[in-house]
């Protein structure tokens, strides 16, 4: 499938990718509208860790052998047939937490708007290219089959 | 008297309906000179910090900011301009020598915008680069006084060349990539420069800062230079290198040495200089070992010696009044190439009033330099490379319509990687990744990207040189070079046509 790669040694932190993700995930998928008049705001599913001047930005790696399949009881997380990525079916999430608890990157996060549900990278469902990766200035992460 | 505030040079604007607090530009500027206030919820901007680099405007996502030029002015006077001011309180400040970065930026004539191309119309017809071959593959380096045929029939079918030809360096354009060292700029603007010239097939300087280990597999496709300062020269270096490259002089600082801060000086650049971590590297005004040509020529012939005769050994000089004599002596000297570097070529570090005050414009010297090498019969011993201030591929076709062999570029190939010549590369603190060690920054140049818009590059300006030599009816750079009929002058004096060995628009063969 095709997966986001990290290219740490070119990350500069610029936290490009949160703020595109944030606005994909909005409602309006307009920037300033999506900063300046939805509230609560929607979390970015993507954030750059930093520690000294080593950054990279880290979302849900879609692993092959995913600990937070497992642990959905209610079926909510799946895997889509046609791109491999792990998606959180909204409707079906009752918010017990636990894919939060067993994801070994912490990339999973508690929605902050609408339903109480999980919030985590969808790879962008209909967008050819992440928009993470689309907006990255340095190519620090990209988009290939792996 | 109280200490004068100095007016900041630019204005940052900020759009506050579209500013969304994001902090890209805080967490950006290397300058510090945006400031998230948390209580607030609002970003400030010090004005007073801002170089004028452009890196915030480019990344600001909503595109809220504009850097503009400060509009604050003073009373008018021809004399006394806002610019002097600045330094004259800068200095009173600080007692020392103000420091600048890349060419010169004070408006004396640019002869390249006075000069114009020619064009077939009738008479001669045009070739379409699109559908007929164009040749733009240079050699540098000495070439025979005449060639020597053997055997073959009357016809001269079969015959072969009896002349031994000296070294050459084959480049795919005539366009290589100026010397900067690695300490002036980063690694990975070094990596972007070498990979660009290992795809397109040509060649790119190391400047006075040695090679770093990582640079070496692409030897074939490096010159390495042996400046005053003797930096990161070694055996091994002059081995790697496809030429060697004596460098005399600068042509944004003639006449003095170089300067890389200690700042700058990192664990890698100190192994790669050999000098220690965080001395400020300073390169003597002479080479101490040349005060003659002759001087000149034992420093040749030892590292042709060294080379094994295997690799062109040229001089880089910068373009003075006497420049045409100077170059003449540098080839008789032995050099295989000279570099001539003008008054417009850049530096990572240089005293302001001499970048601004020293030197002569390049379209005079290649001028001078070429006639002076005809007029004395020695033109083919050396290709003429010159350097300073090219910025499109027509001031590149006109310099070679004059009679270089080749040119350097340096800034325009630092535009390519971002640069927005805010002149403070002695800072250190280059936001776009270029002319700084800082590990925060460097990381802000990704080479694969780099090296990738300096191809585009090369191959765009190649692609217009070939389209403009189409025009003139010419299919290959070689019958260009010293066409100085191809060239037309307008707005200039007698003198300057006389020196320049062009004809004013308007005058027929």
């Amino acid at each position: 499938m095709k997966r986001i790669v990290i290219h740490e040694e070119y990350c500069m932190g610029c936290r490009l990718c949160e703020i595109h993700c944030l606005v994909q995930h909005s409602k309006s998928k307009q920037i300033i509208k999506a900063y300046k008049g939805e509230f609560p705001k929607p979390l970015p599913r993507v954030l750059v860790e930093e520690q000294g001047y080593l950054s990279f930005a880290l979302q849900c790696r879609h692993c092959e052998d995913a600990p937070c399949l497992e642990a959905c009881m209610t079926g909510s997380l799946h895997r889509d047939a046609e791109t491999g990525a792990v998606i959180c079916h909204e409707d079906k999430c009752v918010g017990c937490w636990m894919c939060i608890m067993v994801c070994p990157l912490g990339v999973i996060a508690r929605r902050r708007e609408g339903k109480k549900a999980a919030s985590k990278c969808d790879l962008c469902a209909g967008e050819k290219i992440p928009v993470c990766v689309q907006h990255c200035p340095n190519e620090a992460i990209t988009f290939e089959e792996r | 008297m109280a200490k004068v505030p100095i007016a900041p040079d630019f204005i940052v604007e900020r759009d506050k309906d579209k500013c969304i607090s994001c902090q890209v530009c805080c967490r950006m500027c290397s300058n510090d000179a945006h400031v998230y206030d948390r209580e607030r919820d609002q970003v400030d901007t010090l004005s007073g910090r801002c170089v004028g680099c452009h890196f915030c405007e480019n990344f600001c996502p909503t595109g809220a900011l504009t850097v503009r030029q400060n509009p604050s002015q003073i009373r008018q006077n021809a004399n006394w301009n806002q610019q002097m001011l600045t330094w004259v309180a800068k200095q009173a400040e600080t007692g020392g020598v103000l420091l600048t970065g890349m060419g010169c930026d004070q408006p004396f004539p640019i002869y390249w915008d006075h000069i114009l191309l020619n064009a077939s119309q009738v008479t001669n017809p045009s070739i379409d680069p699109l559908r007929e071959p164009m040749e733009l593959r240079t050699y540098i380096g000495r070439k025979p006084d005449r060639l020597e045929l053997a055997g073959g029939s009357d016809q001269g079918k079969g015959a072969r060349l009896k002349n031994k030809l000296e070294k050459q360096l084959v480049l795919q354009t005539p366009i290589l990539f100026s010397a900067m060292s690695y300490g002036s700029i980063s690694l990975n603007a070094c990596k972007s420069l070498a990979w660009a010239a290992s795809e397109f097939g040509t060649f790119y300087n190391t400047g006075e800062g040695g090679l770093h280990r990582d640079l070496y597999p692409y030897g074939a496709n490096t010159i390495v230079q042996v400046a005053s300062g003797r930096f990161g020269v070694h055996m091994e270096y002059l081995k790697a290198g496809a030429a060697i490259e004596i460098k005399i002089g600068q042509g944004a600082k003639p006449g003095i040495g170089g300067h890389l801060p200690g700042e700058k000086v990192d664990e890698e650049v100190s192994r790669t200089r050999m000098i220690p971590v965080g001395t400020d590297a300073l390169s003597p005004a002479p080479h101490h070992d040349i005060y003659s040509i002759e001087d000149l020529r034992q420093l040749i012939y030892a590292l042709k010696e060294a080379t094994r005769y295997e690799k062109p050994v040229g001089v880089k000089i910068s373009a003075v009044h006497n420049v045409a004599p100077i170059a003449t002596g540098v080839v008789r000297a032995g050099a295989d190439f000279v570099t001539i570097d003008g008054l417009r070529g850049g530096t990572g570090a240089a005293p302001t009033v001499i970048r601004n005050n020293v030197g002569i414009p390049i379209e005079l010297a290649i001028a001078a330099v070429d006639s002076r090498l005809r007029q004395e019969g020695i033109r083919n011993h050396a290709s003429v490379i010159a350097a300073g201030g090219f910025r499109t591929s027509g001031d590149i076709i006109k310099a070679i319509a004059l009679g270089a062999d080749a040119v350097y570029i340096g800034t325009a190939a630092l535009v390519a990687l971002g640069c927005h010549l805010c002149q403070r590369c002695y800072t250190g603190k280059c936001n776009w990744g270029i002319a700084t060690q800082d590990p925060f920054l460097t990381k802000r140049l990704n080479p694969t990207i780099g090296a990738r818009r300096l191809v585009n590059l090369l191959r765009a300006w190649s692609l217009e040189i070939k389209e403009m030599m189409g025009g003139m009816g010419i299919n290959a750079i070689e019958s260009l070079r010293g066409n100085r009929e191809a060239l037309r002058g307008v707005g200039l004096s007698d003198t300057e046509l006389k020196i320049l060995g062009i004809k004013p628009a308007g005058e027929a063969w």
